[in-house]
Formats: C-alpha cells, structure tokens, sequence
C-alpha cells in the first residue's frame, strides 16, 4: 500500500471506531432515559408499566407513615389534581418533609402503588438533579395553594 | 473603607488585563520588542492586584463585616473562623474571585518558567491570557461583585452552607479552579501557536508540562469532590453522575486524551492539528463547566430564564472564546500539515485509540449532561439521565482503554510488531488472568465483572512492572540495576506511576462495585446488626452542640468476632441558623475496608433508623488518583521540559523528514 492509501485506510478506520462509539452511545442512551410524569398523567396511564421512571409533587401532609419494620416508608404524592401513593424501603433525605416538595423514582406496580428505589429532594442549591428543581417549584407553588385550601378548610 | 479598596483593586487588575492582552497581541504582530516586553510586568502586576482584592475580601469575612453583601449571605458570627475563610469561595462572586486568581497565578508562572521560550510566542500566550482575565475580571465587577455592599449593615450573617462546612469542600473548589483555569495555558499555547502560523513541535513541548501540571489538579480537585460527596452527603455514594460533577469530569476527559496527544505531537509531530483542537475544546470545556455550575441553569432552566444577567454573560463570553478559537483554528488548521507517518500497529495508534476512545468518553457526557438541559429548556419535556446510562457507557468504553494502556507504553513508534508485544507481555498476561480468577474467590464470591475489572487492573499493574524490568535488563553495560533505573527520565517515571494509580483506582472501583453491602435498620439501644463480617451495636443517641449546630450524636461499637474493632459516633445536625438539617456520617477508613454509619430519623422516642455500610477497598479509589496526581507531577518537573529549545527545531524536521 501507497502512504497516502494506508493514511486513509487509517482515518476511514478511525471514522468507523468513531461511528461505532457513537451509535453504542446513543443506543445506551435510549435505553436509559429516565421520564417524568407528573401524579396526573400517572393517573392517565401515560406513565409506562415496568420501566423506571420520576414523579415529582408535594408529599402531601398526614400522609407519611412508617411500617413496622421501621425503615420501610409510605407517603402520597400530589400534585394537587391527583395523588400517587408511593412505598420506599430505606432512609428519607434529610429535607424530606411533607408538605414540601419531592421528586422520586421507581416503577409503577399493578395495584398503582409507586415502588421508589431512589427519593430525591431538595438538598442544596448545586446539588439538585433538574427535574427536581422543578418539580419543587411546581411544588411550591402548590404547597401555597394547598395551605391555603388547608386554612380555609380549617376555619 | 476595605471593600472598596478591594473593588479599586480589581479595576486596576482590570486595567492591566487589557493592557497585558493588547501589548502582547498587538505587538507580537507588529514585532514591537518593547511591547511584547511589557507583557511580563503587566501579568505581574494584575496578580498583584487581584491577590490584594481577594485577601480585602478575605479580610471582610474574617472581620464579620456583614454590611458587605456577599459576606452576609455566605457567612456568620458564630461560624470558625477557618470556615470563614473557606467562606470566601463559598458561594459564587467568590468563587469568581477564585478563578480569577488562580488565572492570574498560572499568568504569573508562565511569566517566570518561559525564559527559554522565544519573546514573540511568550507575547502571545501572555496576550490570550489576558483576554481570558479581561472577559472574567469584566464578569465580575459587572455581574457578580463580591464587595457590593447593603446598607443597612445586616446584624449578623445568613452562614456558609451547611454542606460546605468541611475539610474537603475547603480544598476542593481550589484545586478544581487550578485545574479548570490551568488548562487556560494549553488554550493560549494552541491559540497563540495558530496566530504565529507556527506549530511545529517546539510548542507541544513548551505547553506539556503546563497541561500536565493542571491536569493534576483537575485530578486532585475531583477526587477531593468525589471524596467530600462520600462522606458529607451521607449515603455512602462516591460519584452520583450529577450534573455538576459531570461538568468537572468532561474537561478531565479531554485533557486526559491531551496529554496523550501532546506526547505524539513532541516526539513525533504528528497529531497536530488534531491537538491545537483538543487544547481548544479542554478549555473549552472548562468553561462550560464553570458555566453550568455558576449559572443557575442547572438548578433550574427557568429560574437561569428570570434572572439571565449572568448566565448570558458566561454564555456569551463562552461563544467569544471557543467560536473565536475555532474559527481561527479552522482558517489555520489546514496550514498545519500532518506531521510524521506511522504504521497502523505503532505506539502512534494506540495512542490515536486512547484518544477516540476519551474523546468519545468525553463526548457521552456531554450528551447525557446537556441533552436533558435543552430537552427542558426547550419545553419538549423532563428526562433525567441516570447512573445506568453512564455506566453502561463506561464500562465499554474504559475496558479497551485499559487493556491499551497495558501495550502501548511497550510498542515501538512508527512500526510496532505483534509478535515482539506478544513475547514481551506473555508474563503481564499471565498475571492478569491469574488475578482475575483467583482474587475473586479470595472475597468469597466470583463474578464476570469483578474478573474483568481485576483482569484489567492487574494487567496495567504487570505491564508496568514489564517496562521496568525492560530497563533494568537492557540498558547497555554492565551498570548497576540501580544505575541503570536511575538513568530513566522522570517522565517516565511519571507515566508508570500515573498508570499504576489507574490500576489501583479501578481495583477500587470493581471491589466497591462487586462486594459493598449495606443495610438500613431499626435500632433500640442495645440493638446489633451484622454486615461484613462486623458487628455494630446501637448504644442510643445524646445530644450534643456545635458551634453553630445541635446534634443528636449516636455511639455505635463496632466489633469483629468478639473483639472491638472502634466506636462510631455518626450525628443528625441542625444547624442553627438556616435550621437545616445534615446526616454526618462517621467512618472508620481501612486499608481494604470502611465502615460508614449513618443515622436516618428517630422512629420513636429511643429508636432510631441507622444505615450501615461495608465498603471493601473504597479508599483505593481516591488512593489511585492520587497516584495519578502524583504521577503526573513527576512528569511535569521532567528535566527536558527545562531545558532551552534551541535544539528542537532541527529534532523535529528530523522527526517530520523520516
């Protein structure tokens, strides 16, 4: 082979190892793309069975309980709409409150109960996944809303 | 009276900035002697000037002068005072402040270790850097000035973070920033190489050090991130593929696949425009990094959407830079030309390889850090992409990465052969794969990755110990092994050393990955739990105070058959002023093993939610980049580097003639 032949042998094989990166990367990436729903479109069954994916709300306030086993913990999502009861086995984040906001992730069960394998909320300002920053926002928002509604309730 | 002094301060710098880009640039092209000469002083001076501002500013939080914005939100009466310091960096003006020293600190370096270098490129170089310090002094006082002050005087401050309150979080913005900024020289390097049209070999080797010097810091600067998130965030994790990590791991990347294409384009010429490219993009990527972090767009797009002021500016200045540099480069570049030939199966292509290979890497991150950024900003949606994703990514990626680092450092440039490799790392082999099936066992438990992670660590590890013994055996001469290892260049040395640390860093990783358990209990003082071999007993929790805390304090005995191992004290603190809560957890570090503990929430009134973990070789991690770190600092104090380049130009004709 000429030099200038084997050169571009070299950088057509570069081009394919390149390619091939590239096509691994973006199916990998496919494959593991975590969604977000909201309590609402869980409820319209627009969330997926049996793929992981994120709600996010306000755990709504009364609802947190602990089962027996202490460790394992049952709150409700809401998004003020809808509620999505969710089960976590494992320890809270330090700021998860109810009444504040939340973001977690899990698979939907048959019986509509969130399985969480993960709980996020919010922990510092540059430690936050984006989702949950909005979803806290949202959350928020709602809280105001829902105290409100709580007060008026309450009178 | 002091704040202002201060904001004075970063003016003049300001001032100088400008005075040291334009000299440098505009009289390297008018071959003005006299200009380009006053590059020197004037890079002398604007650090002289920043450092005055950051020790004013310094000086406000450790006088508790809360009527300064910045020390008010960041700080507070009660907080010590080695917090308080650390407090400067501790939120964002500051941390501007930070990166606008350490440039000034790397501009002050170039100015004493470029003696050897011709005037008209120190000229250049010094210029670009100005540029860069012109944009971020302007940055600051503009958008982010740490001396703003309120008026009135706030009583006391808001404090530092809870979270940043510790050791690493004290070191580990520096070093970063160090990093970060210090890949500034390569860019300037590269750009001022594509101004003077010349870039031939002589500039690889002037900016090598340099890049590897902050490349080691870069290292340094996450492995103390990495290190912090292990123990202050509580859960045990020691990369999570957060954003804001991702930010400091994609620039890492790129200067990794640098430092690796600067040695082909010293020894060989080849490689170079594809290196001006990867010097651009390392800073370049720096810059995003300092972007996404400083910006707020990673908290939330929209609340980057109410308050831009910042963001835009980083943007913009970030679009000057890189689409400024890549435009020159593309109207340079193809003058470059393409340096020495080489056969496909060389020491040339396995590094061509490490560098798609991290290139990729690098680019992988990018995606899965950006992509959810526009998905959101662009309103089609949330997506958030996790650890499996990376993981998948890596692991495929890294293997080849790591089986070519164990041939590449022995195959010959310009023409390798396969056979000669083969005989030559037979015994490496050997090794590996006797590591890989038998060490599992050793831990109780085999499995595909475990054996895979240990076949590829104990195959750098033994590949490394091959070169040396090559070097005792062949050195000409009946010197001494001694004599003979002695006369292995320091870069050299450097290289092994680094290398080895990946393999100690990857045993690290696949021993944590293979063996780590853990487990969330309840515990009632007097409760024990077991995991890995140790046994922890619950003694119930007290309460104890800080100086700006309150903590529920638990004393947990470990023992191992029978026999007390020690006693941890993991605390749940509140601290007072933002009243918000912190898991500290307590660890007893090992040479193979930690033991973490942290405490969860009080279930009742004497039980208590407590997360034990058992980490094998955790610590290996952070061992094997600091090997890594370490290796890369013998290389740069490399002798050669030092050395004047007069002869270079002939070696490198020679290089590109053969």
């Amino acid at each position: 082979m000429k030099p200038r032949h084997k050169r571009i042998a070299m950088i057509v094989g570069g081009l394919a190892a390149l390619s091939a990166a590239g096509v691994f990367v973006l199916a990998a990436f496919r494959e593991n793309l975590v969604f977000f729903f909201t309590p609402t479109q869980v409820e319209a069954k627009e969330a997926p069975q049996g793929r992981a994916f994120r709600i996010g709300g306000m755990v709504v306030p009364g609802s947190v309980k602990r089962q027996a086993d202490g460790v394992t913990v049952e709150f409700v999502v809401t998004d003020t709409a809808k509620n999505v009861p969710v089960v976590y086995k494992g320890i809270l984040p330090d700021l998860f409150r109810e009444g504040k906001g939340v973001v977690t992730q899990g698979k939907l069960g048959g019986d509509g109960v969130f399985y969480a394998s993960e709980v996020l909320a919010k922990h510092d300002e540059n430690y936050m996944p984006p989702a949950a920053a909005d979803a806290i926002k949202k959350a928020q928002s709602i809280n105001e809303k829902a105290t409100h509604t709580l007060v008026e309730s309450g009178k | 009276m002091i704040p202002e002094l201060g904001q004075i301060a970063l003016a003049l710098a300001l001032c100088l900035a400008l005075a040291q880009a334009l000299l440098g640039l505009v009289g390297a092209a008018r071959a003005q002697t006299v200009w380009m000469a006053a590059t020197r002083p004037a890079a002398r001076g604007q650090l002289a000037f920043v450092a005055i501002a950051f020790a004013l500013l310094t000086y406000s939080f450790i006088a508790n002068d809360f009527s300064v914005v910045y020390v008010e939100s960041n700080s507070n009466s009660a907080l010590p005072l080695h917090y308080r310091i650390a407090g400067v960096w501790g939120g964002h003006e500051g941390s501007m402040l930070l990166w606008i020293l350490m440039l000034s600190v790397w501009t002050f370096g170039v100015t004493l270790f470029s003696r050897q270098l011709p005037l008209e490129m120190v000229a250049r170089v010094l210029g670009v850097m100005g540029l860069v310090s012109t944009g971020f002094l302007l940055f600051v006082l503009f958008t982010s000035n740490p001396f703003l002050r309120r008026f009135p005087a706030a009583a006391d401050g808001r404090d530092l973070n809870p979270l940043l309150q510790d050791p690493g979080m004290v070191m580990h913005p520096p070093m970063l920033y160090m990093g970060y900024v210090g890949f500034s020289i390569a860019f300037s390097f590269a750009v001022a190489a594509l101004l003077s049209g010349r870039l031939d070999a002589a500039w690889a080797r002037w900016s090598r050090p340099w890049t590897t010097a902050a490349w080691c810091f870069l290292t340094v600067g996450i492995a103390l991130g990495s290190g912090w998130a292990y123990y202050e965030l509580g859960w045990g994790g020691w990369w999570f593929w957060d954003p804001v990590e991702n930010a400091s791991f994609m620039p890492w990347l790129t200067g990794t696949a640098l430092i690796h294409s600067l040695a082909v384009t010293e020894k060989r010429g080849a490689f170079r425009s594809w290196t001006v490219l990867l010097a651009i993009l390392a800073f370049a990527l720096s810059l995003l990094g300092t972007f996404l972090v400083r910006s707020g767009v990673l908290t939330s797009v929209h609340a980057f959407a109410t308050d831009p002021t910042r963001g835009i500016f980083i943007l913009a200045l970030l679009v000057i830079v890189i689409g400024g540099s890549l435009l020159l480069y593309v109207w340079r570049a193809p003058k470059i030309g393409l340096g020495g030939s080489f056969e496909p199966l060389s020491r040339e292509s396995f590094l061509l390889a490490n560098n798609v290979i991290f290139a990729s890497a690098a680019g992988s991150v990018l995606l899965g850090t950006l992509y959810p950024l526009a998905l959101d900003a662009s309103g089609l949606g949330k997506i958030s992409v996790g650890p499996p994703y990376f993981e998948t990514v890596f692991v495929p990626l890294m293997a080849p990465a790591l089986f070519l680092m164990g041939v590449g450092p022995l195959a010959r440039w310009k023409q390798a052969s396969l056979p000669d490799l083969a005989s030559r790392l037979r015994w490496a082999l050997a090794a590996a794969v006797l590591a890989a099936l038998a060490l599992p066992f050793a831990m109780g438990r085999w499995g595909v990755m475990v054996a895979l992670g240990l076949l590829l660590a104990a195959w750098v590890a033994a590949s490394g110990a091959v070169q040396i013994w090559e070097k005792v055996r062949n050195a000409a001469g009946a010197a001494s092994a001694w004599t003979r290892l002695s006369g292995v260049p320091r870069a050299t040395w450097g290289m092994l050393l680094a290398h080895f640390g990946v393999a100690v860093f990857v045993v690290g990783v696949t021993m944590v990955k293979g063996y780590e358990s853990e487990k969330d209990v309840r515990m009632e003082p007097g409760d024990t739990v077991e995991i890995g071999g140790y046994t922890f007993r619950f003694d119930g929790v007290r309460d104890v105070n800080g100086p700006n805390y309150v903590a529920g304090r638990a004393q947990i005995p470990v023992t191992r058959n029978g026999k007390p191992v020690t006693t941890l004290y993991p605390e749940k603190r509140i601290y007072r002023v933002q009243n918000q809560p912190m898991t500290e957890a307590a660890i007893d570090t090992g040479f193979t093993r930690d033991l973490y503990v942290s405490l969860g929430e009080a279930v009742s009134d004497s039980a208590w939610v407590v997360r034990v973990h058992h980490k094998p070789f955790i610590d290996w991690i952070w061992g094997g980049c600091l090997l890594m770190a370490l290796g890369g600092a013998l290389a740069a104090s490399d002798r050669r580097y030092r050395l004047a380049a007069k002869r270079q130009p002939e070696h490198y004709a020679a290089a590109a003639a053969r």
